[in-house]
């Protein structure tokens, strides 16, 4: 009997990491179709492409003019980035260092945009942008794109600043130093770790935010993921390979950034710091 | 006198937590109300102005039209079961990667789907499982089949994409809920004799429900408000026309802002009633620390 648990239980726990296996492995090999397609000169009815080339990256390149998209994309990128900075990481110190009446409620308005899907709140949003004259423009995507980012910041931050000793502060007070050189000297060197891995979050997350940038970018605004969501919509139009070349594109710079933000925040916080905390209550 | 008065004020305000500190919040709040709050409450306004000038038209025409009302239904039989699965996947593999010391290359594989986007998998799934993909080969190659399995553009590669990109999303959650139980509970169990299976059922499954309750709904609607995937996997004019297909397609394709806030209120309104109705759920059952205490 006892004999037929351990079995049991050795078949349980080998089924579940051959389960696991099987989704990376599938995971892998769908990133490797796509790298393998890109370099192929003609890959039909066979395992491996006839012959490899680099030749499709160039035509992408032109195709899609991702010189002009990839401008876009990182002027968006970087615009969301150092907004959410400027507009988060204070309201998260005074969220952290008071207590306000109505802190809840702007908790709660902090909390719904991350909650809420980008698709639900961007309709009305995109429909809000084209009619003040701001919907197609880089101005309308990035706005759209603070949306959740503003939150994120904000979320992540809060405990970052709550571990902070608010005595180090006053100590530096107590010395004589201005506000100015408080925040200089003081709270932006400590600040800074936090700040760091915030905002390589948010940079990671902009550059694969779909919805909202599809929702309120028009031509000129493009940015990569959304160039790359109209080519395979358009499949067919062009060569697959000439896709897969952008796609590949769009990976390695999406892997780039984020191996950076890696060494600096766990993976799991990708997901779980902002979203663990309405279970907090 | 009127010094005094002033200092008066700063100081109350200050000892209820209102100072120059506290007005740091300000930008950030009106941001939010300004791209968030005014565009929702703009959205309801409109829905309820439709170009035909009726109170209620929008709505009318929504569950007078199958084209329309039938989104619903398709999304949910999407969403649904997409948001089951990866919970009952990732309640087992969470138990045992808690179990690992090193989680870390683990977690980083997992992120990957999530980081690369749906439009990414889209396009992978395409080439991947496609007639002539990878994994119909090997499956042909096994004898698992004859011919190769549509996997594309019909429901079920708007499900597996959600599974992909879903999958470790819920999965990450949930491995932070198991990692926030005190194993000193679980020890306990143990030590009094009770087998896996009990120790599951009667240990941690009360104190991880609250914790599922969240990540459903998180999950749930995440996968209701699916948008690309159903587009370039499925087919999006039949089984997979979802409800944000339709808002998409009334205002960009018909320029009818009144109708898609219409869309979208109701899609936002089918979520919110899942989520309260689990969080209700969730409340007949145990609420209380996952910690042992030594009372």
């Amino acid at each position: 009997m006892n004999q037929l648990h351990i079995l049991g239980r050795r078949l349980w726990i080998f089924s579940v990491w051959s389960l696991v296996t099987f989704f990376i492995v599938n995971l892998l090999a769908m990133i490797a179709t796509v790298i393998t397609s890109s370099t192929a000169t003609r890959w039909l009815r066979s395992w491996l492409p006839d012959a490899y080339t680099f030749k499709w990256y160039l035509s992408a390149w032109s195709e899609f003019q991702l010189d002009d998209v990839l401008v876009t994309t990182f002027q968006v990128v970087f615009a969301v980035v150092a907004l959410s900075g400027l507009f988060g990481v204070p309201a998260a110190y005074a969220m952290a260092r008071r207590d306000f009446p109505g802190k809840n409620i702007a908790m709660l308005l902090f909390l719904l945009p991350m909650l809420v899907p980008p698709v639900t709140f961007g309709i009305p949003l995109a429909t809000v942008l084209y009619q003040t004259g701001l919907g197609g423009t880089m101005a309308g995507v990035i706005l759209a794109n603070l949306v959740p980012t503003v939150p994120f910041v904000i979320l992540v931050m809060i405990p970052f600043i709550e571990q902070i000793d608010p005595k180090i502060e006053s100590a530096a007070r107590v010395f004589g130093a201005s506000t100015f050189q408080l925040f200089w000297r003081i709270l932006l060197p400590l600040l800074l770790p936090g700040m760091l891995a915030a905002l390589l979050l948010v940079l990671v997350r902009t550059i694969a935010m779909f919805e909202l940038t599809f929702l309120t970018s028009g031509p000129t605004s493009q940015t990569l993921v959304v160039a790359l969501y109209y080519a395979v919509f358009a499949a067919g139009v062009r060569a697959v390979q000439s896709i897969d070349a952008m796609a590949v594109i769009y990976m390695a710079i999406t892997v780039i950034w984020l191996i950076i933000a890696l060494r600096f925040v766990n993976p799991a916080q990708i997901v779980t710091r902002a979203k663990q905390q309405p279970s907090a209550h | 006198m009127g010094h005094k008065h002033q200092t008066g004020l700063k100081v109350r305000l200050a000892a209820r937590g209102l100072d120059g500190v506290t007005l740091l919040i300000i930008p950030s709040l009106l941001l939010m109300i300004g791209l968030f709050i005014y565009p929702f409450l703009y959205g309801l306004w409109l829905s309820f102005h439709p170009k035909d000038g009726s109170f209620l038209g929008n709505y009318a025409r929504f569950f007078a039209d199958p084209f329309l009302y039938e989104t619903i239904n398709k999304t949910l039989w999407i969403a649904m079961p997409a948001t089951l699965i990866n919970i009952l996947f990732a309640v087992p593999v969470a138990f045992r990667v808690r179990l690992m010391q090193n989680q870390r290359w683990l977690t980083t594989l997992l992120v990957l789907p999530i980081t690369l986007g749906t439009v990414l998998v889209a396009e992978g799934m395409l080439n991947y499982l496609g007639p002539q993909g990878w994994f119909n080969r090997t499956i042909m190659l096994l004898g698992l089949t004859a011919g190769p399995v549509k996997l594309v553009h019909n429901y079920w590669g708007v499900m597996l994409s959600l599974i992909i990109t879903g999958f470790p999303f819920t999965f990450l959650l949930i491995l932070s809920y198991v990692t926030g139980i005190d194993p000193a509970l679980e020890n306990a169990g143990k030590t009094l004799g009770a087998r896996a299976t009990s120790r599951f059922r009667h240990i941690f499954l009360p104190l991880l429900i609250p914790g599922l309750a969240i990540t459903f709904c998180l999950s749930f609607v995440q996968a209701f408000s699916v948008f690309p995937s159903a587009v370039l996997l499925g087919a999006p004019a039949g089984p997979t026309r979802v409800i944000s297909i339709a808002a998409y397609q009334a205002a960009f394709e018909e320029y009818d802002y009144s109708m898609a806030s219409s869309i979208a209120m109701i899609m936002g309104f089918v979520q919110l009633g899942i989520v309260v109705a689990v969080l209700a759920v969730r409340g007949l059952f145990y609420r209380g620390p996952a910690v042992g205490g030594k009372g």
